[in-house]
């Protein structure tokens, strides 16, 4: 068999203010025809870049400086711009991690599925409309014959995903990259997804390259497995092999990271007032109902986690208990009282009892304030604190926090890392002394290592300050690892809630047992076993329902 | 469909509140121009009774409130009044013919001629202007993006006057293809007509192409770093391609709007060109009517000026809306 993809010593750079630095420090690699090759590694891993380095493409300020890239016989590196044209779409194709944003808005999926066949005159539009519905249809897409000619705002990501892949086959490529085709997805549809992309690269015998942060997800994909950190190699095996005996330290870290849990706390009072209260909860926006009845207690020092698809109504709940959404039935109790509906109504101390932290610390925190006012406004609001005491406190919660105060303290938050923004989330909400804290998918933006850190955080300032929490999250792993009890909601309704211990053992509501046999093992047989036991027809009922 | 129908009648609603408001501006500050009709026309030695008669023809003596819902009353039902400067004064001394020339009658020929120039002149710089932007998006940064940038920038802040006798100089004087004067008159053919159009038509080509050519650029460079963009490079598709199907398409709204706004220039601020060419537009009977206090001329004409910005950004509203395929076609 000879190799596909030929990546020899290659040495890739990015340009950032005006200094060229390494980004891919002499990465080689093989992939040989039908194979399918997983890049693993963290955010800044260099894995994107090696991808799109494989196709020949470098992106805006990023250069090869060095090496080769051979597909089949063709030096990409030296091809004219013209060359790579003929060679991008037709031979060698991409699938993007947001399909949302990677499809074009202004044009029906059908009409941007036939452009690669037609540009490159691989077949008639016609052909390729026909082509492209039955590639729907193998993708098991509901209503194939319909869902092209509909624009990508009408269809669903895990759908949009699906039609990408179609897209990335449309001219019957010997490779594709995919770059986390599923990074963005809910655990439910990305089954669906995985099974469908898996499929049709075993029927057309496509090479594939599958980039991805996700070890099980890997497991489930790839024949062999390249883990890297920081733009170096840290080793490749084959995917049985680097699964059960990883070799270097840094691989059996990523490998660690998913048994973090915490212990199981003893059962609370029956009598005791529950922190926060939410009492038959309904809300709304405009006329649209979007929670039903929703009832949960969370008591001190503990930690309730919410989970559920996106839309199920888990962070429309937060709005409410934080009086952002005024419920239209039910009340929020706080300590035994209850709490006007609307913020505005709330008294500064109650404002100030309950905090929240955000997904994306990217956009919650202002970037042109240094992280000494982003702290120090909650302290100075809150507690009345100014001058030499607030820089103290400031100081204390960063301390707190784990990040050095003199170093940190008058820096801008563009100058700190994914989850160093999230650690200033995290003091800004304690500057407040809260006994309360929302934390809305904290983690789901961070690396699995990262993640670990953040959780480990949020749990000993919970054991130091007898914090309560709603950890809002659709990762059944952290869930696994942080919670003491669970809220399962689904459509707006909570369908099952119970200590975490019981939420992991069946009998299970089926949905929740939906949710948890959807989420990915280590186990590389996993995704097969699961289908067989499924039936591959259930997935595809899975997918109409989620139409409906 | 019904959602854009709704936010189409939200924005003509708009459209009407903005007129109205506009209409109070106008007359307030028509009326706090220093002078009257009366005096200006009779001049220096008028007596107090004639200024007195004639205010009282007129009906200037009136309380500005019941002049101002008098004017919008009779314009609601298409009757801007009558033109002071046309009007027969006879009828003062005892001896009316009855005639007189309606400001509607005045300005219209007027107008036309303003619509025509602007007409012509927006079907040469919109085309150019699109073209030009999307080749300096194509080839950002090269030598023709930055020559076309120095020369449209040039000639947008290069007094209007000025280039119009550069024009004439070049186009009419050196090589002579084109008549420098444009005086353009009823019953002319539309050949003939378009012949005389040109020399303004180009010159008000320069002053707008420079900014919906840079806006044309600015807004299809802004989308390049899109995902979208980026997989259109990765299906292999040409650059060409990837401005004009993939990056143009979702870059209309703002163009269409810097378009509607220069549209709406070409309609109303073209006195310069006008006087240099001798081109009978709207823009000179404005002004003649400003020195003479004419009132009811320059009401009128004012409150086209108004209504047709109004118009053309509803219509920039009302296309943006509907190039967004979100709006089009909803869930």
């Amino acid at each position: 068999m000879s190799a596909l993809v030929e990546i020899r010593d290659l040495w890739i750079e990015g340009r950032s203010d005006e200094v060229w630095s390494p980004i891919i420090n002499g990465a080689s690699l093989t992939l040989n025809k039908g194979e399918v090759l997983g890049l693993i590694g963290e955010s800044g891993a260099g894995k994107s870049t090696l991808g799109l380095a494989a196709m020949g493409f470098t992106r805006d300020g990023v250069r090869i400086s060095k090496g080769s890239v051979m597909f089949d016989g063709i030096d990409l590196i030296a091809a004219s711009a013209a060359k790579k044209r003929d060679l991008l779409g037709k031979r060698i194709a991409y699938v993007a991690q947001s399909a949302a944003a990677s499809f074009n808005p202004a044009h029906k999926l059908i009409d941007q599925h036939t452009e690669g066949p037609v540009q490159h005159g691989v077949m008639s539009r016609a052909e390729s409309m026909k082509d492209g519905i039955e590639l729907y249809r193998r993708l098991r897409l509901p209503n194939p014959d319909q869902i092209g000619f509909r624009y990508p705002h009408q269809v669903s990501g895990g759908q949009l995903q699906r039609a990408m892949t179609a897209m990335a086959m449309s001219c019957r490529p010997d490779l594709i990259i995919f770059d986390e085709p599923t990074t963005a997805l809910d655990v439910t549809t990305q089954i669906e997804v995985l099974a469908s992309i898996r499929d049709i690269v075993e029927q057309f015998d496509t090479a594939a390259i599958y980039i991805t942060h996700d070890l099980a997800v890997v497991a489930q994909m790839a024949d062999r497995i390249k883990v890297l950190l920081k733009g170096d190699e840290v080793e490749e095996a084959d995917t049985r092999t680097m699964l059960a005996h990883p070799k270097e330290e840094y691989t059996k870290s990523l490998w660690a990271v998913r048994a973090f849990e915490r212990p199981q706390k003893p059962a609370v009072h029956t009598s005791a007032t529950p922190v926060v209260s939410v009492q038959n909860v309904s809300a709304a926006y405009g006329k649209i109902p979007v929670l039903h009845n929703v009832s949960f207690d969370i008591h001190e020092g503990r930690t309730v986690a919410v989970v559920g698809e996106s839309g199920s109504g888990k962070s429309t709940t937060a709005r409410c208990i934080t009086g952002l959404l005024p419920p239209t039935h039910g009340v929020i109790e706080f300590d035994g009282k209850a709490l006007p509906a609307n913020y505005k109504s709330r008294s500064k101390d109650q404002l100030r009892q309950a905090q929240m932290i955000y997904q994306m610390a990217d956009t919650a925190l202002n970037p042109r304030t240094t992280i000494g006012d982003i702290i120090g406004r909650p302290v100075q609001f809150y507690m009345g604190l100014t001058g030499k005491q607030k820089r103290r406190r400031v100081e204390e919660l960063l301390d707190e926090i784990e990040l050095p105060a003199a170093q940190y303290i008058d820096r801008l938050p563009s100058e700190l890392s994914g989850g160093q923004k999230q650690r200033i989330g995290i003091a800004r909400a304690l500057a407040a002394e809260p006994k309360f804290i929302i934390c809305d998918e904290v983690t789901s933006a961070l690396d699995q290592l990262v993640a670990e850190g953040i959780l480990k955080l949020l749990a000993r300032l919970q054991d130091d300050l007898k914090l309560s929490y709603m950890f809002i999250t659709h990762d059944l792993a952290t869930v696994k690892a942080i919670a003491d009890e669970v809220v399962v909601m689904k459509d707006g309704e909570v369908v099952e809630q119970g200590p975490k211990q019981d939420m992991f053992v069946p009998p299970h509501h089926p949905y929740t047992d939906l949710l948890l046999s959807s989420v990915p093992e280590m186990d590389p047989d996993w995704l097969t076993n699961l289908l067989n036991e499924r039936g591959v027809d259930n997935i595809g009922d899975a997918a109409v329902d989620k139409m409906s | 469909m019904n959602s854009v129908i709704r936010i189409i009648l939200q924005r003509l609603a708009l459209g009407l509140l903005t007129l109205f408001v506009v209409s109070i501006v106008i007359f307030t500050a028509v009326n706090l121009l220093p002078g009257d009709f009366a005096q200006a026309i009779l001049g220096q030695g008028a007596t107090p009774d004639a200024v007195e008669a004639i205010r009282r023809d007129l009906g200037l003596d009136q309380p500005p409130i019941t002049r101002y819902f008098q004017w919008l009353g009779a314009a609601l039902q298409g009757d801007l009044g009558n033109s002071f400067a046309q009007a027969n004064f006879a009828s003062f001394v005892g001896a009316d013919s009855g005639v007189r020339t309606t400001v509607a009658q005045q300005i219209a020929p007027r107008f036309e001629n303003t619509m025509f120039l602007a007409a012509v002149t927006a079907a040469i710089a919109v085309p150019v202007s699109l073209v030009l932007g999307i080749l300096a998006a194509l080839f950002r940064n090269s030598v023709f993006d930055r020559a076309t940038n120095i020369t449209t920038l040039t000639s947008i802040s290069s007094p209007e006057f000025f280039l119009a006798y550069v024009l004439i100089l070049f186009l009419a004087v050196l090589n002579p293809m084109l008549p420098s004067l444009s005086n353009i008159f009823e019953g002319m053919s539309f050949g003939e007509r378009l012949e005389r159009t040109l020399l303004p038509a180009l010159t008000l080509t320069l002053v707008v192409t420079a900014h919906m050519m840079r806006m044309t650029r600015a807004a299809i460079i802004n989308l390049l770093a899109s995902p979208y963009i980026e997989m259109a490079r990765l299906k292999g598709m040409s650059p060409m391609r990837v401005i004009v199907k993939h990056a143009l398409p979702n870059a209309l709204a703002p163009i269409i709007n810097v378009i509607a706004l220069n549209l709406a220039y070409l309609i109303t601020g073209v006195v310069v060109v006008e006087v240099v060419f001798v081109y009978p537009g709207i823009g000179q009977l404005f002004v003649d009517s400003v020195k003479i206090r004419d009132i009811p001329v320059v009401q009128a004409c004012c409150l086209i000026f108004a209504a047709a910005y109004i118009l053309l950004n509803l219509l920039a509203d009302i296309l943006s809306i509907l190039s967004n395929p979100r709006l089009r076609h909803p869930k």
